[in-house]
């Protein structure tokens, strides 16, 4: 069994970094919002999902006035990532200015609420437009890259066997990569990043600086939303076919990342993302041989939340959620 | 003209009349304190100058200008620098990060440099933590660290909310002698204060609050020795 195992890893690992890269992305939209607001933005799932669609419809545009077939693969995704980005980051911060704003000074639950509200919203939104234009919900955008890698691990350890990587997979691990320290650059040594973690340790006394919170807030909702959106496009990419559903499921398990990482912590969701990505697609791949065939791969959720639960009973505050004294 | 102003302010917070019709001046140069008992509305009033709260009617007047129902992050670019009770220091930036958030609205890397080695000069012991992070630091630490902050936005009027509060005796010593020594360089202080006694002994000019309302004012020295004040918050 254990070779069996090994034999499958290095496609496990390939295939569970691919997804997680993907959680890592949406968990840093969570665990960003979290810190400044102490808000579990629901709708960011559906950020994502609208990022997907926004993609795919940029991709239709360009396939029908015939640009994709002569400019490259990559420019076009460039194109394509940087439009919908500034769609979503547009939509987060709007989402924000009018579903949460208001309700700044009442409990977070009732903040809580809205946002589930903006979630099905926006669900509801994407479903309507794309039956009225497609005249089906489910769509399948152009690919842009369809071709495929060996990878030989066989050479590395016999026990091993070959992975196959898709274009598009290593598309979305640089990319992801590529957002990931991009936004740890900007968060921890540039100024605005600076004003961000100050508003989220302490909004008040951020004021007091001369920070105008709200700007910080918003600013905030734009770089999140706008990675989730990205994330969309690339997940489209990756697995064709989208829905307007894929982010409710897609949402938790990326909020998982980010309480796993310990939310709040940007590294933290990164690290979380990925590890849940590998997590599930270990369990995907091997739950059936460990329990005998009782479990089928179908339960590979139940085996990634399990690790999570047994997690956060020994360290609640998540892996990376260290809090530094506070001496008063 | 005064350099601070406050007329017939009356402010609520959380639901409380805090502020019953303060009216008081700050001079250019001056140390003026306000001192009272818990909950008397010192913190209410600093909080209404610098913009965190909002008053119900009266003026806020800086420098002549009205500034009642500016927000904070506003006045604070306008000269004036608030040192919140408990020092706020932000506890997961290092001691440098937050130096640069006092001078968050100023674009000239040179001039932020010159003001932190102003800060060194006057606590030196901030130096030597600067890649610390700031909620590691002592309280006495924190309070140096608070006042620095502030300090880096150059401003022209200085708040200070409680700055003894928690801190050993020897480091509350130090901090007034700090107090002294800016306002000897020309900075203009507004000090909130319970512990009357060290305030009224470094402020030129002092009002006593009392549940919202200003019932005696003068100078330092004759407040200090005043047998009411003397009572009430010296005993």
């Amino acid at each position: 069994m254990i070779s069996e195992i090994l034999q499958t890893l290095p496609q496990v690992l390939v295939d569970g970094l691919t997804l997680g890269a993907i959680y890592a992305v949406i968990a840093l939209g969570y665990t960003m919002v979290y810190g400044i607001l102490e808000l579990i933005n629901f709708a960011h799932g559906e950020i994502f999902m609208t990022g997907a669609f926004v993609g795919v419809a940029v991709l239709f545009f360009m396939s029908g006035a015939g640009w994709l077939a002569v400019m490259p693969a990559i420019l076009a995704l460039l194109i394509v990532l940087v439009v919908t980005s500034l769609v979503t980051g547009v939509l987060g911060m709007g989402i924000e200015r009018v579903a949460y704003r208001p309700l700044r000074k009442a409990p977070k639950l009732i903040t809580l609420i809205s946002a589930i509200g903006v979630s099905f919203l926006l669900q509801d939104i994407v479903r309507f437009i794309t039956e009225w234009k497609r005249g089906n919900y489910i769509v399948t955008g152009p690919q842009l890259f369809d071709s495929k890698i060996g990878l030989d691990f066989s050479s590395i350890w016999s026990h091993f066997n070959d992975a196959i990587l898709k274009t598009s997979s290593v598309i979305l691990l640089v990319s992801a990569i590529l957002m990931m320290i991009g936004l740890d650059f900007f968060v921890n040594k540039s100024k605005w990043g600076m004003a961000m973690r100050s508003v989220a340790q302490d909004r008040d006394t951020a004021a007091l600086m001369g920070i105008n919170v709200n700007k910080v807030i918003s600013l905030t909702f734009f770089i999140g939303s706008a990675l989730g959106g990205a994330t969309g496009v690339l997940f489209a990419m990756q697995y064709g076919t989208i829905n307007p559903y894929i982010g409710f499921i897609l949402g938790l398990k990326a909020f998982t990342a980010a309480v796993l990482g310990g939310i709040g912590n940007i590294r933290g969701a990164m690290f979380g993302g990925l590890l849940l990505g590998v997590l599930e697609m270990f369990a995907s791949a091997n739950l059936q041989k460990l329990t005998g065939g009782v479990f089928t791969a179908e339960y590979k959720d139940v085996f990634a939340f399990g690790i999570l639960i047994i997690v956060l009973i020994f360290k609640p505050e998540g892996l990376f959620g260290k809090a530094v004294t506070e001496k008063v | 003209m005064s350099i601070l102003e406050l007329k017939d302010i009356q402010t609520y917070y959380g639901g409380i009349h805090a502020l019953k019709g303060i009216s008081l001046k700050v001079e250019k140069g001056e140390i003026v304190t306000l001192i009272g008992s818990n909950g008397a509305g010192k913190s209410t009033a600093l909080k209404t100058i610098c913009g965190q709260v909002q008053p119900k009617s009266g003026s806020v007047l800086f420098n002549g200008k009205n500034i009642s129902s500016q927000p904070a992050h506003v006045t604070a670019k306008t000269g004036i620098a608030h040192v919140p009770e408990g020092r706020r220091i932000f506890p997961r930036l290092t001691v440098k990060e937050n130096l640069e958030m006092g001078a968050f609205a100023v674009k000239d890397k040179k001039a932020i440099q010159d003001r932190m080695e102003k800060v060194f000069h006057y606590f030196p012991r901030v130096k030597e933590r600067l890649s610390q992070k700031g909620g590691t630091m002592s309280g006495g630490e924190q309070q140096m660290l608070a006042i620095g902050r502030a300090l880096m936005s150059k401003p022209d009027l200085l708040l200070l909310d409680e700055p003894s509060m928690g801190l050993a005796p020897v480091i509350v010593e130090q901090i007034f002698d700090i107090i002294t020594e800016l306002n000897k360089e020309g900075m203009t202080i507004l000090l909130v204060e319970q512990n009357a006694f060290q305030a009224l002994q470094v402020a030129h000019r002092g009002y006593v609050i009392q549940t919202g309302e200003i019932v005696m004012s003068g100078q330092g020295s004759d407040l200090i020795t005043n047998e009411q004040v003397r009572e009430a918050y010296l005993a």
